[in-house]
């Protein structure tokens, strides 16, 4: 008997973006990282194209969240407390492709540090590593957009990857991407026309889209993540089939969301029967991550250096076929 | 939805008067003007003007002095397009080839060698087909050819000729008929274009039934047109069409706002 055909062909290719800029591209790094560039879904290479294997980004804070568990801050250890150290430890034992850093410390409701404290620390980390850097902002839109605009110009010409844009500031992202030279994160709030709606803003503020990367604000297992990860598919079927509003490469913003969730952070007097929380926040970490890679995240955040090695493995099974 | 501006063509004065004063302007303004409202590819069409391969070629170098956006090289000759697809930078569709042997065997091939894309209109030694399953059936003829010169469904167009409303009502049912068994054809299905204002050739209302009449055709899976793209009525309405369709996803600015002429 003959069995059927069931390959999907796809019309339309993902876009590819490249974060990072060497010396003779104007920046300091040693190399650049691209992503994206699908036309197929995650891992089926039998149907299509994944020129670019997923990467990790190491998450660095540049102060310590306060409802951090000591099981994540001891795994991450003394270099915790230093944006820097935390950065080269990530790059030079983690081995991660690039690094996450979250500007925590600005938030009015937290410290309140200065954009110019900011700016210093992501001085600082270029200095201490030589991968490609992804910026966030704290969350507070009018904070972030002074905050972002100055460590935008701290960075000019490295090409770091800026978040993020959204309905309420995608014209400040836009024109400091523009003029210093970086690319940008688009990010909805778990809402595929959202997300498309900021991208198309972007476009109409003259961002080109092949500077994109989006971002649905990703959810932790057992926190949505289906929801995320159907919308995730979403916009990568959407891409595939040619909706050029839709074509671009996806992060996941792992670390930053898991570390919050009772599972993660609760050990075994609070949750009686969960098993030991030195064991279970990584998994959580990690198996979250899992997902996101076959709901065709192209960027992973990840702060556990368990999760962070269970994941850089699996990708390599994934990517080995 | 693939649009393809129609306006960079001889039948209208203004580019008549450039290319035979070998005038760029005219036809770069209407090269970023079009660009600038959208147009994926952009017609040009020497017409009866000129039959010389090296007006067309002039005339294609200077859109892409002014725009990136792809050429559609609207000629049936296979001497102008064989020049004309070796000026294009980006990878042209050619307007057109019919079913007809002769046509088939000196154009697709040069589709092929250039990896350029193709419009197959439904026509054969017998003229233009009066029903649906003769279009269909010419259609289906086009893209079996297509693929044996190694061209891949999804750079054919098949264009099911569109008749005047005015003067051939019956025609429109049966060109839309065509149109959704057209989608049948291979996965993913070939494009399915038409010269969308033929359809109101003759007519009063001619905006409101290029727009009608092209709704319909994209739900019946039309998925592009030659037309109009400074009509920004028309485009939007395109564009809610495919959004009912379910072919693009929602999204509050989806429409396009008028452009600055």
């Amino acid at each position: 008997m003959e069995i059927a055909d069931v390959r999907e062909k796809w019309t339309n290719r993902i876009n590819v973006v490249t974060i990072g800029a060497t010396r003779e591209q104007g920046g300091t790094r040693a190399r650049t990282v691209s992503v994206g560039g699908e036309t197929t879904l995650p891992f089926l290479t039998f149907e299509g194209e994944m020129p670019n294997r997923p990467v990790i980004a190491g998450l660095v804070v540049d102060v310590v969240p306060e409802d951090w568990p000591a099981a994540l801050k001891s795994a991450i250890g003394d270099v915790i407390n230093s944006p820097t150290e935390w950065a080269q430890r990530c790059v030079e034992e983690h081995k991660v492709d690039l690094i996450s850093l979250k500007l925590l410390g600005p938030d009015p409701s937290g410290r309140n540090l200065s954009a110019a404290q900011a700016a210093e620390t992501v001085r600082a980390v270029l200095e201490a590593v030589d991968v490609p850097l992804i910026i966030w902002g704290c969350g507070d839109g009018e904070k972030d957009n002074e905050v972002l605009m100055e460590c935008s110009q701290a960075a000019r010409g490295e090409n770091c990857l800026i978040g993020s844009a959204t309905e309420g500031n995608y014209r400040t992202l836009a024109a400091l991407g523009k003029a210093d030279g970086h690319k940008l994160i688009a990010e909805a709030p778990v809402d595929i026309n959202i997300a498309k709606q900021v991208n198309i803003l972007l476009q109409d503020a003259g961002f080109d889209l092949n500077n994109v990367v989006m971002c649905q604000v990703t959810a932790a297992l057992g926190y949505g993540f289906d929801y995320v990860y159907t919308i995730f598919e979403r916009v990568r079927i959407a891409g595939l089939k040619g909706d050029k509003h839709m074509a671009l490469p996806q992060i996941a913003n792992v670390g930053w969301e898991v570390w919050k969730v009772k599972e993660a952070i609760a050990d075994e007097d609070v949750l009686p029967g969960w098993g030991r929380l030195e064991e279970r926040g990584p998994r959580w970490e990690a198996v979250t991550a899992a997902g996101y890679l076959q709901a065709g995240a192209d960027i992973l955040v990840l702060a556990h250096p368990e999760a962070i090695a269970v994941t850089a493995q699996a990708i390599d099974e994934l990517m080995a076929g | 939805m693939i649009f393809i501006g129609e306006r960079i063509n001889t039948g209208f004065a203004d580019i008549k008067r450039a290319v035979l004063e070998k005038d760029p302007q005219p036809v770069q303004q209407w090269a970023v003007k079009q660009a600038n409202a959208g147009a994926t590819y952009l017609d040009v069409n020497l017409g009866a003007v000129s039959s010389s391969p090296d007006d067309m070629c002039w005339m294609i170098e200077n859109v892409q002095q002014v725009v990136d956006t792809p050429i559609c090289i609207d000629s049936n000759k296979p001497r102008i397009i064989a020049e004309a697809i070796g000026v294009c930078k980006r990878k042209p569709l050619v307007n057109s080839t019919t079913a007809v042997e002769k046509n088939l065997s000196a154009i697709l091939p040069l589709v092929a060698e250039h990896g350029a894309s193709v419009i197959g209109v439904v026509m054969d030694e017998g003229g233009a087909p009066k029903d649906a399953d003769k279009r269909v059936e010419i259609a289906g003829m086009i893209l079996a050819a297509a693929i044996e010169y190694g061209i891949e469904p999804e750079n054919v167009f098949l264009d099911p000729i569109v008749m005047p409303l005015k003067f051939m009502q019956a025609q429109a049912g049966h060109i839309l008929e065509a149109v959704r068994q057209f989608t049948l054809f291979s996965d993913p299905p070939p494009h399915i274009v038409c010269g969308l204002s033929n359809i109101a050739n003759g007519t009063t209302h001619k905006k409101l039934i290029n727009r009608t009449f092209l709704a319909m055709a994209i739900a019946a899976g039309m998925d592009s047109a030659i037309c109009d793209v400074m009509d920004t009525g028309l485009v939007n309405s395109a564009l809610t069409a495919e959004l009912v369709m379910n072919r693009e996803i929602y999204a509050d600015s989806y429409a396009k706002k008028p452009a600055a002429l």
